[in-house]
């Protein structure tokens, strides 16, 4: 008995599209390439001043501007813990109201249009718009970490609300509970192990992007390493790179530990 | 209709067309004393969860009214349901516990009705209901399980937990979603048991949706057959015969079921027509 040969069947059916894309591809590939200009001259001085940064890196200075390197990593820290706390109280509000099984469509369609806007634009985005507005300093670091930190908690509070067991909402409401005894006994217990770990890791991000948006003029570690850097201060700018990866490497572990602890 | 001093509930020309179009309920009139239990039979769709859910609003009926001692639940406005809702326990299919709580909070939310926001939110539940909560979980059997997490009990704990929180609302009805439908046979029967001991107990009254027509006819005191959204039988389990499930089921070999039914009682599928498939 012979064996009978099988295949998987093609991800697109017709062959001659099948065939037309592959060529296309290959074809664009082709002429991206091509198009690439290198100047070698610039590669090769650019790879010499690249060298010599990795070199400072073997010898961080944290000494001659601890001061300021200090004062900027307090600052970003407090500003990640305030704007973290602020951003997720308001963020609860849209997040139940962005709910489609629990809120009215007028309520659901501008919750989610506050999600939309605050995740339409990237923090440094944000950042400038709200130094211009506020002046450079913490103060416009701290309102552009909150407004980031309500899309994202918000959103993914919602789809988590949305994807709960309605029948345990169902169970609460036929006791005779109100709206609000509603949200604290049938929801708030499926999502709150979820909410708790989503805003330790805002906490966590926060923090990054604390470092980033100081160099648009926000305030933090951040602006500390811009100094550094219009300063030709590498070793110093090393320092402060060294010192943001520990944290943020140290947060990322405690963030990771409690959210292992809470499933 | 009239209405008459010891009904207990009365349901009249009640009515429910989803937006879809189904018509799950059409004009089904139904009146039920004071204690009585009654068991609602017929095919999955037949509209029985349908009807529960009518008498305490969980879904809005599109016509008719849901009389309890009198009153039309149908009309209350937000308030007044939710004092209905407190006279109306309710027992689901698949418990519907809120799986991270504790047992001891999921039995006291039955009491959520008659609480404020922030006492139920704080868990400041008064003196006497705690007591009352502890004899409960006695009564069902789960003394000692108060501080467990609901998620962490067996099928038949759970339904005695969504037994001790209907009873717990003090109600003068029980409504009971298919209380058996995710059990096995054995405790299937202990949890009917449970349920009809406790509305003797305390004069209750209880509509039960169920799929097994040897429970039904085993603890109802009357048996009310729906099909395709309307009444087809209202009477006594005795009267519930071959013609009978034919009327409410569709035509099947009514004969060959009941004989298995006394063979073997407790290996009995939930489904008299599943079970008429298997042996065919």
């Amino acid at each position: 008995m012979s064996a009978r040969a099988w295949s998987p069947p093609p991800l697109i059916a017709n062959p001659w599209l099948r065939r037309g894309l592959a060529l296309a591809a290959a074809a664009y590939l082709l002429a991206a390439v091509s198009s690439i200009e290198v100047n070698w001259e610039r590669v090769r001085e650019g790879l010499d001043r690249g060298a010599a940064f990795v070199a400072s890196f073997a010898r961080p200075d944290f000494v001659s501007r601890w001061g300021d390197i200090h004062e900027g990593i307090v600052e970003s820290l407090s500003m990640t813990f305030a704007a973290t706390a602020i951003g997720i109280a308001l963020a609860l509000p849209v997040g139940l109201g962005a709910a489609r099984n629990l809120a009215p469509a007028p309520v659901y369609a501008l919750c989610r249009g506050v999600i939309a806007l605050s995740r339409t634009f990237q923090e440094i985005i944000v950042a400038i718009l709200f130094v211009a507005m506020f002046g450079f300093g913490p103060l416009a670091g701290v309102a552009t970490l909150a407004f980031a930190t309500i899309g994202f908690i918000a959103k993914l509070l919602a789809e988590d609300i949305e994807d709960i067991d309605p029948a345990q909402v169902e169970a609460i409401r036929a006791t005779g509970a109100t709206w609000p005894q509603i949200l604290v006994y049938g929801v708030a217990p499926q999502v709150m192990p979820r909410m708790v770990g989503l805003s330790v890791y805002r906490l966590d991000i926060n923090f990054r992007e604390s470092a980033v948006i100081g160099i648009v003029g926000a305030g933090g570690i951040g602006a500390t390493l811009n100094t550094a850097f219009d300063r030709y201060e590498f070793d110093t700018a090393a320092a402060i790179i060294l010192v943001i990866i520990a944290i943020v490497m140290g947060s990322e572990y405690l963030s990771s530990v409690v959210r292992r602890r809470l499933q | 209709m009239q209405v008459s001093a010891d009904d207990l509930l009365v349901l009249e020309g009640l009515s429910k067309r989803y937006p879809t179009g189904d018509r799950a309920l059409r004009d089904v009139s139904l009146r039920l004393p004071a204690g009585q239990v009654t068991m609602l039979i017929g095919p999955s769709g037949a509209g029985k969860s349908t009807l529960i859910r009518c008498v305490n609003r969980l879904v809005e009926p599109t016509a008719g009214r849901v009389l309890l001692r009198g009153e039309d639940v149908a009309r209350l406005p937000a308030s007044g349901l939710r004092r209905a809702r407190r006279r109306m326990g309710m027992i689901f299919q698949e418990y519907a516990l809120v799986e991270r709580l504790t047992v001891m909070e999921n039995v006291l939310s039955g009491r959520l009705g008659y609480l404020d926001f922030w006492r139920s939110t704080l868990r400041r539940y008064p003196a006497d209901d705690i007591a009352a909560a502890f004899a409960l979980l006695e009564r069902v059997g789960l003394g000692g399980f108060a501080d467990k997490r609901a998620d962490a009990l067996s099928g038949g704990q759970r339904q005695r937990v969504g037994i001790a929180r209907a009873l717990i609302q003090s109600p003068e009805i029980l409504l009971v979603d298919e209380p058996t439908a995710s059990l096995d046979p054995k405790t299937s029967r202990q949890i009917m048991r449970l349920i009809c001991e406790l509305c003797a107990e305390k004069g209750l009254a209880a509509i039960v949706n169920i799929h097994d027509v040897a429970l039904a006819k085993m603890f109802a005191q009357r048996i009310v057959g729906l099909r395709a959204g309307e009444i087809v039988f209202d009477g006594p389990p005795a009267d519930l015969g071959p013609d009978i499930l034919t009327r409410i089921y569709g035509e099947e070999d009514w004969t060959a079921a009941r004989e298995t039914d006394e063979d073997d009682a407790d290996e009995r599928p939930e489904d008299p027509l599943r079970l008429a498939e298997a042996r065919a």
